[in-house]
Formats: C-alpha cells, sequence, structure tokens
C-alpha cells in the first residue's frame, strides 16, 4: 500500500515535470528557418526532438524555444518533442518515436555513451538522425550531422579578445565551471594554453570551479580579495559566476568594467549579461549558440533533395560581444 | 557425576564497580539449574563472562575437566556453550530452518534441500510445533523461542543458557518450553536457567545458585531452599513483608456511590467484547485472565490509547469523551503500560525528563517547566521511590528494569491521578522493586486514588486486589471478590468451569 | 564524582564537542599556516557604505542560509528520523515565487510589483506548503522521509521555472538586493543579521516551549510518545513545516542575493550541506535527541571548511576530493557509537590513573 501511494506519487511528480516542460510553447516570434519552410511545405515531414529539460538553463529554455518556433505544422512539420534529464529517459523516448515512423531523429544527449543500439535501430527504421548541441561516442556512419558550438573556439575568441587588450599584465581569476562538461573543458582549455605560452605576462592568480554557481563564485573571488592579492581581469566560464564575481568586487567597491581596474568576462549571452555589458559594467561575453534550427533546417533540406553534406560536423558560428561595441539591438536579438 | 562446568573464584569490575567477586557456579550434565537473584545482583555479569561477551578480571573457568579462557562468543559456541536471550535475537522474516542454520559455517555454498531435512529432523525430535520452511515470523513467540533453543542444541551444545526465556510466554507456552527443557535435560545437557518467576524455578529447577551484589551467596537444591528462604537470601534480610502485605490488604467495603470511573458497554478496535466497569475511590481491582485474554485491551479502551470504537463513560458521574490518551490524562486517569520498552520509557531522555514528561504534556506546550521546577519534581519522586540512577540527567535506557518502571510510576504519581491503572507493573523486574509497587498500590489506595492493578502472577493480585475482573477470550467473564479471592476460584473462573456454557 | 569538576570524558558526552573540535582545527590550521586569515578589513562598498571584509565575513556571510536549513532539518531528522532532500528544491520554488511575484509577469520590470514583504511572505508560504506535502507523505502516509521527499526533490525545480514561464527574470531595484548583500549604512551583512535574528527566535521558541521535549519524545518513542498525551503525527507533521519557513528565508536571502535566479544551480546540493551540518553537530540521523546549536556550528564548520580550501587554492579537480576526507574524518568523529568509545576509552584512562595513585 504504502510502497504504491510512493509509486503513484513519483510518477505524478515525474508526469508533472514533463508536463511543465512540454507545456511551454512560448509565444515569441520565430527567430530563424522560415525561410526554408515553404520549399519542403508540400510533404510533412515527421521529426522527433530529443531535448534535455528546457528549465535546466536560460540556454536550454532558448534552445527549446527556437526549435518549438521553427518545427511547426506551418513550416511543413510535424514534430514531436520528449525531454529527458539522463540517457534512459531519453533512450526510451527515441525508441518509441523510431517506432511511430519519424524521418527525422533530432538529438541532444544527456550523456555522451550508449546510444549505439539506439541508433542503430534508427538506421534499420530508415529514421535518419542528426546530432545538435552535444555529439555522442558512436560511429559517424550511424547519424547524418552534427550541429554543435565548438567550446574551444568560444574559449578562444574570449582569449583573443583579451589579447587584443594589451594589458601590461594579465593577472586572472579564473572561475571554472563544473569540471568535466564540456563547456568548461572548451573554455578552460583556451585559457589554459594562452598562459602556458606567455607565462612572463599572462598568470592565473586562482582557477577554482564554482560549479556554475554564483555563490560559489562570489565566495572564491572574495577570498583572493581578501588574501590581497591583486587580480586584473575575472574569467568566469559563465554568466551567473560572473555575476557572483562582480558582486564580490562591489562589496569592495573595486572598480569593473570599460576602462576600469577589472576587466570581466563572462559566457552565454544572457539577457542580463549582455545588458551589463550595454552598462559598461562588464567587459566581454562569449555567445553559446542556442539557435540550432537554422542549422537544423539546412541539413534537413540538403538530405530531402538528396545533396550530400560537405561535412559531418556543422559547427555554429558564434560571436563574442565587446562591451565598447555591443548595441542595444544586439542584446535583444542575442540575448537568451 | 562429572562437573560440565565450573566456574571458581569469578572476579570482574567495571570502573567504578566491582561487579563480580569470587563468585563460584557449577553445572552437571543433564541438571537445570537456577541462577537467581536480584537486577544488578550480577546474573547478567556471569552469563557474559561465560559466553565470553566480557572477560574475566580472575578466577577459572572449567570445561569438562580443562580449564578454558573464552574470549568472544563465538569461541563460546565452539566450545559448546550456547545462550537463548530474552529478546529473540533471530529474523523474522526467515524461514525456521535458515534461522537455525544460517551464519553458523562458513560454507557459502548452502545444500537447501538438505538444511530442510536437517531442521525438520530437529523439529520432530524436540516435539517443537514447526515446519522447516515456514517464516519465522508467523510462529508464536514460543516457538520461536524454541527454534532458538533447537539452534542452540544442534550446535551441540553442552552448556545451554535460557537467559528470561519466559517473559514474553503465556502459561500454555510455558508449559511447552519446559517440557523441552526436560526432555534437553534427558539428553545430558546442562542447562543455566535465569528468571525472575519463582514458581518456574520450583516447577523445573533442579539446584539453585543465588547471587546478591556481585557476591556468591550460595549452592541449594530445589528441595532444601523453600520459597520464602529463597526470597530472603536474594535480598539478604529476612524477610516478611510479603505476609505483611497480605495482612494489610484494604478489605472495608467500598462506598457505591463514589464511582471515580464508569464504563458501559466499552469497546475498541482491538476487538474486545463490549464491557462494563466500575471502580470507586480508594479501590484496588484488578483484570486477570491469560495472555491475549483481552485483560490489556481493556485498560487501554478505558485509558483511549486504542481505538475507541463504542461504549460510554463516566467520570466522577459525568459523562465525558475519552478518545485519546491525553482525554483520560485530563479526567485524572493515569497508565502505566504493559511493555514498559515499547510504550513507556523515553530511552535517550534523562530520568527527569521521563518522570515530567506527562505533567508537562498536561501542562501544555507553552508552559515549559522551568529547569528548578523540573529537577524538584524528579529529586521529589527520586527519593519517594528510591529510584537508584546516578542522576536525575541519566539516561533512563542506563537504568535497571525495575528503576525504569519507578520511573513511569513516579511520572504518573506527578499527574496526581484520581484513577490510576498499572498493567503488569512488576513483570521482569526483581523482587525487592515489586514489594515496593505493591506497598506503593496498597499505600494510594489508602489515600483514595482508585486503582487497577494487572499483573501475570495471581499471587500477587490475591494480594492487593479487592476485586477481579476475570476475563477469557476477549470477553469479560466473571467478577471475583471478598471469599472467592483465591486460586482455585480464579483459576476455574479462567478456565471456565463455573459457567460451563460458555466456552 | 563531583559534578562541578572537570573531566575528560565528559567531553565526549557532548555533542558539541566534535563540531567545535573541527572548528578549532580549522581555525589552527589556519593560524599557523596564514594568520592573515583572520584579518577584518573595513572599507567601502560601492554604494558607498562602511563594510566588514575578510575570509571570516564570508564565512558567516554564506553560512547564513546553511544554518538556517540545518536548524530546521535538525527538527525534522530528530522527529521523522529521517531527512529533507527537498530543501534545494524548495529554495528555488520559494525564490522563483518571490521574484514572480515582485516582477508581476513581465522578465525585467522597470520597478517592483508587489510590496517586497508581500513577495517573500508568499515565499515563505510556498516553502511551508512545499514542508506541509511532504510531513503529510511522512507523518500520515508514514513514507520514509528521503522516499517522501525525493517527489519535491525532482519536481520542485520545475515548478520554480513554470512559475516564472521558463523565463529568467531580473530586479533591477537596489532596495530587493538588501536582503543578500548590505543595507546602506549597515557594515554587517544582512543574511547574517537575518541568521542571528532567526536563531535568537529559535532560542527563545526552545526557551518558552515544550518543542525540544516533544519533538525528541516523539522521535524516540512515538508509542509512548502517544501514551502521554502527545501525537507524534501531528508533531512530525509540523517539523516539515518549520522546516519550510527556514526554507522560504534562505530562498529569499539566495534569489536577494543576485537580484535574479537559475533554476538548476540555485541552492544546488545544499540539502546534502544541510544534512551534513546535523551529522557534524553529532545528532543521530536516525532521530531522536537533538542539538539545533551544535547543527549550527555543524553548518559553519563546513563553510569554515569551504572557505580554507579557496584561500589554499585548491585545485579544482580535487576540491570535493579534500572535501570528502575532512567531512569523513568529522562525521565518523561525531557519530555517537564514536563519541561513546571514546567516552569509555577516557574512563578507562581515568580509572587507570585513579590506580597508579591508589
Amino acid at each position: 500500500m504504502k510502497k504504491k501511494i510512493v509509486s503513484i506519487l513519483l510518477v505524478a511528480a515525474m508526469a508533472a515535470t514533463m508536463a511543465l516542460g512540454c507545456g511551454n510553447n512560448g509565444g515569441g516570434s520565430s527567430s530563424a528557418a522560415s525561410s526554408a519552410a515553404s520549399s519542403s511545405a508540400k510533404k510533412e515531414i515527421k521529426v522527433g526532438i530529443i531535448n534535455n529539460d528546457p528549465s535546466e538553463s536560460g540556454y536550454r529554455t532558448a534552445n527549446d524555444k527556437d526549435l518549438k518556433n521553427t518545427f511547426t505544422e506551418a513550416n511543413g512539420y510535424k514534430a514531436t518533442f520528449a525531454y529527458g534529464k539522463n540517457n534512459d529517459e531519453q533512450i526510451t523516448a527515441a525508441k518509441k518515436m523510431i517506432n511511430d515512423g519519424i524521418d527525422y531523429l533530432l538529438l541532444s544527449a544527456a550523456d555522451t555513451a550508449g546510444w549505439d543500439s539506439v541508433l542503430k535501430d534508427a538506421q534499420k527504421a530508415g529514421t535518419k538522425v542528426i546530432l545538435f548541441d552535444r555529439t555522442i561516442d558512436a560511429d559517424e556512419s550511424l547519424y547524418e550531422a552534427s550541429v554543435v558550438s565548438d567550446m574551444a573556439k568560444e574559449g578562444e575568441m574570449a582569449v583573443n579578445w583579451l589579447k587584443d587588450q594589451k594589458l601590461s599584465a594579465y593577472n586572472i581569476i579564473h572561475i571554472q565551471g563544473q569540471m568535466g562538461t564540456a563547456a568548461q573543458k572548451g573554455r578552460t582549455g583556451a585559457l589554459d594554453a594562452q598562459v602556458k605560452a606567455d607565462s612572463a605576462n599572462w598568470k592565473l592568480v586562482t582557477q577554482q570551479t564554482a560549479n556554475w554557481k554564483a555563490e560559489e563564485a562570489e565566495q572564491i573571488v572574495a577570498s583572493v580579495i581578501a588574501k590581497g592579492t591583486k587580480f586584473n581581469v575575472i574569467y568566469a566560464e559563465n554568466d551567473d559566476m560572473a555575476k557572483g564575481a562582480v558582486q564580490a568586487l562591489d562589496k569592495k567597491n573595486i572598480a569593473h568594467g570599460v576602462d576600469k581596474d577589472v576587466i570581466v568576462i563572462g559566457f552565454d549571452c544572457n539577457k542580463w549579461a549582455l545588458q551589463e555589458l550595454l552598462d559598461k559594467k562588464w567587459n566581454y561575453d562569449g555567445q553559446c549558440n542556442p539557435f540550432q534550427s537554422s542549422y537544423l533546417v539546412d541539413v534537413i533540406n540538403k538530405l530531402e533533395k538528396g545533396e550530400k553534406l560537405e561535412k559531418k560536423t556543422i559547427v555554429m558560428d558564434e560571436k563574442g560581444f565587446d562591451a565598447k561595441t555591443i548595441t542595444k539591438e544586439d542584446v535583444e536579438k542575442y540575448g537568451i | 557425576m562429572e562437573k560440565v562446568l565450573e566456574m571458581k573464584g569469578i572476579c570482574k569490575s567495571f570502573p567504578g564497580v566491582k561487579a563480580l567477586s569470587d563468585v563460584n557456579f557449577s553445572l552437571n550434565p543433564g541438571e537445570i539449574h537456577a541462577l537467581m537473584g536480584e537486577n544488578g545482583a550480577g546474573k547478567s555479569t556471569l552469563i557474559k563472562v561465560l559466553t565470553g561477551v566480557y572477560s574475566k578480571d580472575e578466577g577459572e573457568i572449567i570445561l569438562d575437566g580443562k580449564a578454558v579462557s573464552i574470549g568472544s562468543p563465538q569461541d563460546a559456541q565452539n566450545k559448546g556453550i550456547s545462550t537463548v536471550y530474552q529478546e529473540i535475537t533471530l529474523c523474522p522474516n526467515l524461514t525456521v530452518a535458515e534461522n537455525m542454520y544460517i551464519g553458523r559455517d562458513k560454507k557459502v555454498i548452502q545444500n537447501w534441500k538438505k538444511m530442510n531435512e536437517g531442521a525438520n529432523w530437529m523439529l520432530k525430535n524436540l516435539d517443537i510445533p514447526a515446519t522447516a520452511t515456514q517464516q519465522l515470523g508467523d510462529c508464536s513467540l514460543a516457538v520461536q523461542q524454541m527454534v532458538a533453543i533447537a539452534r542452540a542444541v544442534d550446535m551441540d551444545c553442552k552448556v545451554l543458557i535460557l537467559d528470561e526465556p519466559t517473559s514474553s510466554l503465556d502459561e500454555q507456552e510455558v508449559e511447552k518450553l519446559f517440557k523441552l527443557m526436560r526432555d534437553l535435560k534427558a539428553k545430558g545437557v546442562g542447562i543455566i536457567f535465569v528468571t525472575h518467576f519463582l514458581e518456574q524455578v520450583y516447577e523445573v529447577c533442579d539446584k539453585i545458585t543465588v547471587l546478591r551484589d556481585g557476591k556468591f551467596v550460595g549452592e541449594y537444591t530445589v528441595a532444601e531452599c523453600p520459597r520464602v528462604q529463597l526470597v530472603s537470601k536474594m535480598l539478604g534480610k529476612e524477610f516478611d513483608d510479603l505476609a505483611e502485605i497480605k495482612e494489610n490488604k484494604v478489605e472495608e467495603d467500598v462506598d457505591i456511590d463514589a464511582y471515580v470511573f464508569e464504563a458501559e458497554g466499552l469497546t475498541s478496535d482491538q476487538g474486545i467484547a463490549p464491557f462494563d466497569f466500575t471502580i470507586s475511590k480508594g479501590e484496588v481491582n484488578g483484570f486477570t485472565g491469560l495472555l491475549g485474554s483481552g485483560r490489556s485491551e481493556c485498560v487501554r479502551a478505558i485509558f483511549g490509547a486504542d481505538r475507541v470504537t463504542g461504549g460510554t463513560v463516566k467520570v466522577n458521574g459525568k459523562t465525558v469523551k475519552i478518545n485519546k490518551p491525553i482525554d483520560a490524562m485530563r479526567n485524572g486517569i493515569a497508565y502505566l503500560p504493559e511493555d514498559r520498552k515499547g510504550d513507556g520509557i523515553v530511552g535517550e531522555l534523562s530520568v527527569r525528563e521521563n518522570i515530567i514528561l506527562a505533567l508537562q504534556v498536561m501542562k501544555g506546550f507553552f508552559k515549559p517547566f522551568s529547569k528548578a521546577e523540573a529537577n524538584k519534581f524528579a529529586d521529589e519522586y527520586i527519593k519517594l521511590l528510591g529510584i537508584k540512577t546516578a542522576s536525575a540527567d541519566t539516561p533512563i535506557k542506563s537504568l535497571s528494569g525495575g528503576n525504569q518502571q519507578k520511573c513511569i510510576v513516579a511520572r504518573w504519581l506527578l499527574t496526581h491521578p484520581q484513577y490510576l491503572i498499572l498493567d503488569e507493573p512488576t513483570r521482569g523486574i526483581d523482587v525487592g522493586t515489586k514489594v515496593d509497587i505493591q506497598k506503593l498500590v496498597l499505600k494510594l489506595a489508602s489515600e483514595g486514588v482508585a486503582v487497577t492493578f494487572i499483573s501475570s502472577e495471581t499471587d500477587e493480585m490475591l494480594r492487593t486486589c479487592s476485586r477481579l475482573v476475570v476475563m477469557r477470550d476477549r470477553k469479560v467473564v466473571g467478577e471475583l471478590k471478598g471469599a472467592d479471592l483465591n486460586q482455585n476460584k480464579i483459576m476455574s473462573t479462567i478456565a471456565g468451569g463455573d459457567e460451563g456454557g460458555e466456552n | 564524582m563531583e559534578k562541578t569538576k572537570f573531566q575528560v570524558k565528559d567531553l565526549f558526552k557532548n555533542q558539541f564537542m566534535i563540531p567545535l573540535a573541527a572548528l578549532l582545527a580549522l581555525v589552527l590550521f589556519n593560524l599557523i599556516m596564514d594568520p592573515s586569515f583572520f584579518a577584518i578589513t573595513f572599507s567601502p562598498n560601492a554604494q558607498g557604505t562602511m563594510v566588514f571584509g575578510g575570509q571570516l565575513v564570508t564565512i558567516i556571510d554564506y553560512g547564513s542560509e546553511l544554518a538556517l536549513l540545518a536548524m530546521g532539518m535538525a527538527l525534522v531528522t530528530a522527529a521523522s528520523g529521517g531527512q529533507d532532500i527537498s530543501v534545494g528544491a524548495g529554495i528555488a520554488v520559494s525564490g522563483s515565487l518571490i521574484l514572480r511575484v515582485l516582477c508581476g509577469g513581465n522578465s525585467r520590470p522597470e520597478s517592483l510589483q508587489a510590496p517586497i514583504f508581500v513577495a517573500v511572505l508568499c515565499g515563505i508560504l510556498a516553502a511551508m506548503a512545499i514542508g506541509a506535502f511532504n510531513g503529510m507523505l511522512v507523518a500520515y502516509f508514514k513514507i520514509q522521509p528521503m522516499v517522501a521527499t525525493l517527489i519535491m526533490f525532482t519536481a520542485g525545480r520545475s515548478i520554480a521555472s513554470w512559475f516564472n514561464n521558463n523565463e529568467l527574470p531580473v530586479l533591477t531595484d537596489p532596495a530587493f538586493g538588501y536582503a543578500g548583500n548590505t543595507i546602506p549604512g549597515c557594515p554587517i551583512p544582512s543574511p547574517v543579521l537575518i541568521a542571528i535574528l532567526c536563531m535568537i527566535i529559535m532560542a527563545l521558541i526552545l526557551k518558552f516551549t515544550n518543542l525540544k521535549l516533544y519533538v525528541q519524545a516523539a522521535g524516540i518513542n512515538e508509542r509512548s510518545a502517544r501514551l502521554n498525551g502527545l501525537n507524534p503525527t501531528v508533531i512530525k507533521f509540523a517539523t516539515y513545516v518549520i522546516l519550510g519557513v527556514f526554507v522560504g528565508i534562505a530562498g529569499f536571502i539566495k534569489v536577494s542575493r543576485l537580484s535574479t535566479i537559475n533554476y538548476t544551480s540555485i541552492a544546488k546540493d545544499i540539502e546534502m550541506d544541510a544534512i551534513l551540518a546535523v551529522a557534524l553537530g553529532g545528532n543521530p540521523l536516525g532521530g531522536g535527541k537533538f542539538s539545533i546549536a551544535a547543527s549550527v556550528i555543524g553548518a559553519y564548520v563546513i563553510q569554515f571548511l569551504t572557505q580554507t580550501l579557496y584561500k589554499f587554492d585548491v585545485s579544482s579537480a580535487a576540491l570535493p576530493a579534500y572535501k570528502a576526507v575532512v567531512v569523513i574524518i568529522l562525521v565518523v568523529a561525531s557519530a555517537p557509537a564514536v563519541r561513546e568509545w571514546f567516552q569509555s576509552k577516557f574512563k578507562k584512562i581515568k580509572s587507570n590513573d585513579k590506580k597508579e595513585v591508589a
């Protein structure tokens, strides 16, 4: 009896979670891809989209919204969405979609491993698989294309921008994301390489993980300030952590932003973060492009026409914004 | 006859306490030997030394003529000393056979068929009414106890220690257990029997060794040591209080108009037949019947401890609603539950907190007693009842059973009840405390408190109660008073001899 | 035994011993390695108010939410013999609701759409409602606390994001940030003040009510508590609601710190730290006796440890490992069984001493 109640409640809770995710049919206007719709309007293309939980982050929310606005019936698609926080949930959803006879499976996998058998099933059933956002550890032959962000490139762009500031010395507080995630590895790699290459001028005052959390970032920066170590750059691997770091600076009235004592770098281009750039309180924000749908539509159109793709891995264009050049339009257009 | 076990000059001290000093004990094969003493006399320490739980400071243990040292309970087991404890230490969710064999050898692979066959043979041999594949939890407590004994015996034991095995059994179950003990005795096993029940000692034992305050008092054959002597040896004084009590017994007729509590057709969700009941100021009555006859359930219904499903109750002539314990408490009713450990004490809390608990709850959530008040109450009752505790701050669970019981009594006395229900207040506690509690009951009654006293020991009830409600099969079957108050009459009423029609 | 005499074994009996010893060890370690750890600065912040700063201030500032949760968690643990693992999710829900009320549906409002105290009240009520839900499952349906609270643990953050339609609202009104940072003119971080206020209230409740006796009685022996006129079911339920109050306040502090929310990362894993604080405080996790003060000390020990690790630039990859090692040592040392063992060891030494003297 007791067990039954528990399981019913758990199921209900999970269903609620799902429903909440699915229920979000954001009303905003579509950002991209409507152009591609007309060409394939005659035939309805069935796509199954497996994504991560949209409430996971602002990035994911924007990503989900973008996909929902693109793969609409008006644009000639019959799309089913499924969300999962782990592979098990996602694989179950994928199997069901393949059985339902979808034409394309668009997949952003929660974990990189463990997809081989599902993808083989898809191949047998004639379902074409396109990965987006994240690659997986599977043979390239099992999918048609993968649309990804190049996290390392994001890091490189930020580091190159920083190099261009031509500071006499770089004393950097490096606040890392959760260790082992793709974004952390890419963004850390670029900075580490530069510090190694020019160790005379580039120094890491501290390098510490704040697990994407603002509070932890603030504590790390507060600790550096209390130690009295000099620094002039904060390189935070996401916006939240940059915000936390800035909070610590404000508490000690340390000036930051354009032409101030400390340069602040964040990632992900949250709207509020770009606003900080516009206000000249931060210096740079690297984009992690959540708008993959135009690329996906592109790939689908090519495959529908029977064209061959030049490369399986398609890297999206990503921007980096400088506080000196950012405009209000940028904030609205690229902010997530 | 060659002695199977001899313990000579055993000494054991704990910091600050000399638990055993120069204790001797010997056991012949095929003998049932009672180990007697009040709580704290050193019985359990001696048992624990013998089973390797404690290491002895001095003395020697001779097993089968050879001096041995016993390092651990496992070691004791290997040397042929098995123990069955008061609380059943088996796993109720395993089968009988599994319980008998599990953990006994280091085999990884178990031959289940062979194991079950072996268990069945053993059960049959010992005449235990259980089958090997039955779940242990489905058996009655007595059978579980017997399975524990079977497990012990099957491990080729020469010495079997039974530590209070009968305290949770009813009379029939005890009989079965005694039969098993006699069978084992005939097979040449030496049995050490630790118990509080005097009758049982005289029923089944051959010899008695008495300990007092960690010292060896003497070893006697049952014939040479009658009951009164045994008690006086255990208590260490020429003791005639038992007799005294009898004379003091309240005999005067009670004023029937001054009912403190009346119940009509009271019943609860525990399956007792609706019953009527009254008690007057200053009266001591009792509920008697076999274990499981419903006597505890009746008083629990009175106190609102179980869900009351019917009937009306009056307190001092006024109809009141008693649905939960707090209602009863507000009406001046107090209830000392049967299961001290499970229902009575709050183990980790201090003696003081345990004593003030009920009164504090009655006073209310927002009115805690000050530390001084609480201490005053605690000290007063520790003194009044002679509770032996290091301090009022000591957790109650570290006290002996008798002293725990006194704390619970203190808890309810502190609420100054007009009606006090004592359900088995003397179970599992030493003779001295038993007498104290009986005296206390009579004293309270003389002060005008109505008391219901329940005990498994009929003679105890005969000594204290002026009226007995007799129960059988969850029904009230009779009420005895005056000249009818004697063992025979009680027995025949319980058995249904008088009212042959009922059964 | 004289009562007034100081005895080593009594130290081990006292459950404050281990968290205090841990705190002392951390203090000594830092004192030896670098006394500047304890430097307290007094300088203006960006708003021009003179504020205290330094590592110690950061510790008590950031330990505030954890200390609040540790108080509630100690009660829940004592009464129900289990822990609430949904407090992090509860913080997300209350924080999100506070922002929702203040934003009034617009994720970037120009001005606050409701008075702050109304929003905070809503946030606290929401957290209490979650507490009541958990409490109901635990007390009335007798579900294992960890399983019962797993439901909110799973669903809470989704509910939080649903309140704001999956948007990330940002408040610009500086007044909202006062609770998480500093009030202009006050040199002490507001979270510290809030935490101290809550502790004082809690201390008063413990002093002027029977909360402790009731909770302990219900947690140690439910049946006995019932027979003494208590209602253990209501008591258990109430502890979850009380924890809800603390969760609501912690949620307010958390969102006030940043004036925004991140549904996945806000107060992530804080339930584990709260449970850890209770364990470090020497409270048996199986319920029964408890000490709120010891749990609070436990919370600050955790924060002290984190800050020490930051201070010594432990590498990111090794940080959890260092933390884990220290935590294991502390938890094992504060386990009641180990305390008893220490106690008996010291008793032995003591009695040996006596013998030698004699």
